[in-house]
C-alpha cells in the first residue's frame, strides 16, 4: 500500500465520522429543545418558542450564548482536571456512538463486542464528573461528584445484569446480532420488566431527574457544575444530553428492535432503517421527558435502597428465569 | 503493519509513562487518574493484540467500577495532606528495606517468566490451549470457564463471595441513636392516619396536640 491510499483511508474515515458526529450534536440541541417543550407542556406553559419557527433554534441561541460568555476557572482549582472534566464528559458522549448501528450495514465500527463497549464507555461517563467535582475544589461541586459516583456505580450493575438477559437471547455481544435476533418479537415483549428496570436505570445513569440528586439545585446549587461557565458548562450539557440520546439508543437496541421496522408489510419496509432506530430513539426521549415533569425526586436513601434492593436481586432472578427458560424449551442461541 | 506498530508504541508508551507517573506524582488523586490512563492504554494493548473482550472487561471491571473506588476513598480521606507529613518523618526510611526486598523479587520472577518463556518456548503454545481459532474469544474464554473448568471458577466465586462476606461482618457494627425511616411505614400510610378533618368553632380555635 502506498501512502495515497493510507491518506485515502484515513480522508474516508473521518468523512464517514463527521457523518455521525454531526447529526448527533445537531440532534442534540433539538433534543433539548424537545425536552423543554414537553416539560412545558406537562406544566400547561408554552415553553421555548420564540427563537425560529416553534422555538426549535432556542438551543442555538443558548449555546452562541455560552460561546461568549467568559469562562472562569476558580483560583485555588486544580487547573489541569477543572479543564479536563468537561472534555472527557463530552468525548465520552460522543464515542460510544461510533458502535450503534442505523441499519445493517451503516455503522461506524462493527466490533464483535459492541455491547461491550458501549456498557464500558458509559461507565466511564463517572469519571467527568468526579473530576469536575474533585478539581474545584468547592463543597457542593464536591458532594455532588460523590453522590454521582456512587449513584453510578449502583446503577451500572443493574443495566450490566440486564444486558446479561439480553445477551442470554442473542448468543452475541454485537449490535448488529442483536437487533436481527429480534426479527420474529421484539425482546420487550418477553423482558418487559426488564425493559422497565433498564429505564430507570437509565434514568439513574445519566443523572435525570427523578435521580438527578448529584445536581439537586435545592441542596447542591448546580451540584458538579457549580464552578463552571461558558463554553466549559455548555459542554457538561451537551455531554450529558448526548449521554441521554445514547442510553435511549440503548434502551431502542436491546428492547425495541433497533432499525427493523414493526411489521415486515409493504409500506413500512420502505421506511429507511435509520429512520425507525431515530423514532424509537425520540419515542424513548419522550418517555424521559415525561417522567421528569411527572415525578418528584427522590431522597439519596431511596435511591441507593432502590439499585441495591430492589432491581439487583430481580433482574439476577430474571437471569436465572431466562436462562431456565431458553435451557428447558432448548431455545439457546447457537452459533 | 506500520500504522499498527505506531499503535503499539503509542500505547506502550502512555502505559509505562503513566505506570510511573503514578508512583511519582505527589497528589494522590493525580497517581489514581494516572492508573486510570494505564489502565485504558492497556485495554488499547489487549484490543490490539485481538483479546477485544479482555480489553472491554478491563475497562469495565477496573475503570469503570474499582478505579471509581479507588478515587472514592482517596478523595475522601484527604491522604495527600498525610502522606506529605509521613515522608517527612523518619518513619518512612525504615519501610525502605522492605520495598526493596519485594520490588527485587517481583522483578526475578518476571524474569523467570519470560526468561523461561524464551528458554522453551513451546511450554506455554497457545496451540496447546483446548479452544481453536475458529471462535471469537468470548466464545472461547467462556467455553474455557463455565465448560471445562466450570467447578473450579465456581469455588473462586464461592471464595470471592466468602471474603465479601467476611469483610462486611468484621467492620459491620450496629451504631446506636441513627435515626433511621422505615419505608414501609411511609409507604402503608393512609390517609385517615394523617389527616383529621375538623369543625373549627369561630373564636374558639381548636386543640391539636392531644
Amino acid at each position: 500500500m502506498d501512502n495515497m491510499e493510507y491518506l485515502n483511508i484515513i480522508f474516508q474515515e473521518i468523512y464517514k465520522i463527521l457523518l455521525l458526529l454531526v447529526p448527533v450534536l445537531v440532534s442534540v440541541a433539538i433534543i433539548v429543545w424537545l425536552d423543554r417543550r414537553v416539560w412545558a407542556f406537562v406544566q400547561k406553559r408554552q415553553g421555548p418558542n420564540v427563537v425560529g419557527p416553534f422555538g426549535l433554534l432556542q438551543s442555538l441561541a443558548d449555546a452562541l450564548k455560552y460561546v461568549f460568555k467568559e469562562i472562569i476557572i476558580p483560583s485555588s482549582s486544580n487547573k489541569v482536571i477543572f479543564i479536563l472534566a468537561p472534555i472527557v464528559t463530552m468525548t465520552l458522549a460522543l464515542i460510544a456512538w461510533a458502535v450503534i448501528p442505523f441499519s445493517a450495514t451503516q455503522v461506524l465500527a462493527d466490533i464483535n463486542v459492541g455491547i461491550l463497549y458501549l456498557f464500558a464507555v458509559s461507565s466511564l461517563g463517572v469519571y467527568g464528573i468526579i473530576m469536575g467535582g474533585w478539581a474545584s475544589n468547592s463543597k457542593y461541586p464536591f458532594l455532588g461528584a460523590i453522590r454521582s459516583a456512587a449513584q453510578m456505580v449502583s446503577y451500572e450493575v443493574s443495566i450490566g445484569v440486564i444486558i446479561i438477559n439480553v445477551l442470554l437471547c442473542v448468543g452475541s455481544l454485537n449490535l448488529n446480532d442483536i437487533v436481527v435476533a429480534q426479527k420474529n418479537l421484539w425482546f420487550i415483549i418477553p423482558l418487559f420488566p426488564m425493559f422497565v428496570i433498564f429505564f430507570i436505570s437509565a434514568l439513574a445513569e445519566t443523572n435525570r431527574p427523578p435521580f438527578d440528586l448529584p445536581e439537586a439545585e435545592a441542596e447542591l446549587v448546580a451540584g458538579y457544575q457549580t464552578e463552571y461557565s461558558g463554553m466549559m458548562y455548555a459542554m457538561f450539557w451537551l455531554g450529558e444530553y448526548a449521554n441521554i440520546l445514547l442510553m435511549c439508543a440503548m434502551g431502542a437496541i436491546l428492547f425495541l428492535g433497533g432499525w427493523l421496522s414493526p411489521i415486515e408489510i409493504y409500506p413500512f419496509t420502505l421506511v429507511p432503517g435509520a429512520l425507525w432506530l431515530i423514532f424509537k430513539i425520540l419515542l424513548l426521549f419522550i418517555l424521559f421527558a415525561l417522567v421528569k415533569a411527572i415525578v418528584p425526586r427522590y431522597r439519596y436513601d431511596q435511591l441507593m435502597r432502590l439499585g441495591w434492593k430492589v432491581f439487583l436481586p430481580l433482574s439476577l432472578i430474571w437471569v436465572v428465569l431466562t436462562a431456565s427458560y431458553l435451557f428447558y424449551f432448548n431455545l439457546l442461541p447457537t452459533n | 503493519m506500520i500504522a499498527h506498530s505506531i499503535f503499539f508504541y503509542f500505547f506502550s508508551i502512555i502505559a509505562v509513562v503513566s505506570a510511573i507517573m503514578v508512583t511519582v506524582s505527589k497528589n494522590t488523586v493525580h497517581s489514581v487518574f494516572f492508573l486510570i490512563l494505564d489502565f485504558i492504554s492497556i485495554s488499547c494493548l489487549f484490543i490490539m493484540i485481538g483479546a477485544e473482550f479482555l480489553g472491554m472487561m478491563m475497562l469495565i471491571v477496573y475503570v469503570g467500577a474499582v478505579a471509581v473506588l479507588f478515587l472514592f476513598v482517596v478523595m475522601m480521606l484527604n491522604v495527600a495532606q498525610q502522606k506529605n507529613q509521613w515522608f517527612a518523618s523518619e518513619e518512612s526510611s525504615k519501610h525502605i528495606p522492605v520495598g526493596l526486598i519485594i520490588s527485587i523479587l517481583i522483578f526475578f520472577e518476571l524474569i523467570i517468566v519470560i526468561g523461561g518463556w524464551k528458554y522453551k518456548p513451546d511450554l506455554f503454545d497457545l496451540n496447546n490451549s483446548i479452544t481453536n481459532a475458529s471462535v471469537n474469544n468470548t466464545q472461547s474464554l467462556g467455553q474455557v470457564l463455565y465448560t471445562d473448568y466450570i467447578h473450579v471458577f465456581q469455588i473462586s466465586g464461592m471464595i470471592l463471595l466468602v471474603a465479601m462476606i467476611g469483610a462486611i461482618v468484621l467492620t459491620f457494627r450496629k451504631r446506636e441513636g441513627v435515626k433511621t425511616q422505615s419505608y414501609l411505614k411511609q409507604i402503608s400510610r393512609e390517609r385517615s392516619e394523617g389527616v383529621e378533618v375538623l369543625d373549627v368553632e369561630t373564636n374558639k380555635g381548636v386543640k391539636i396536640d392531644d
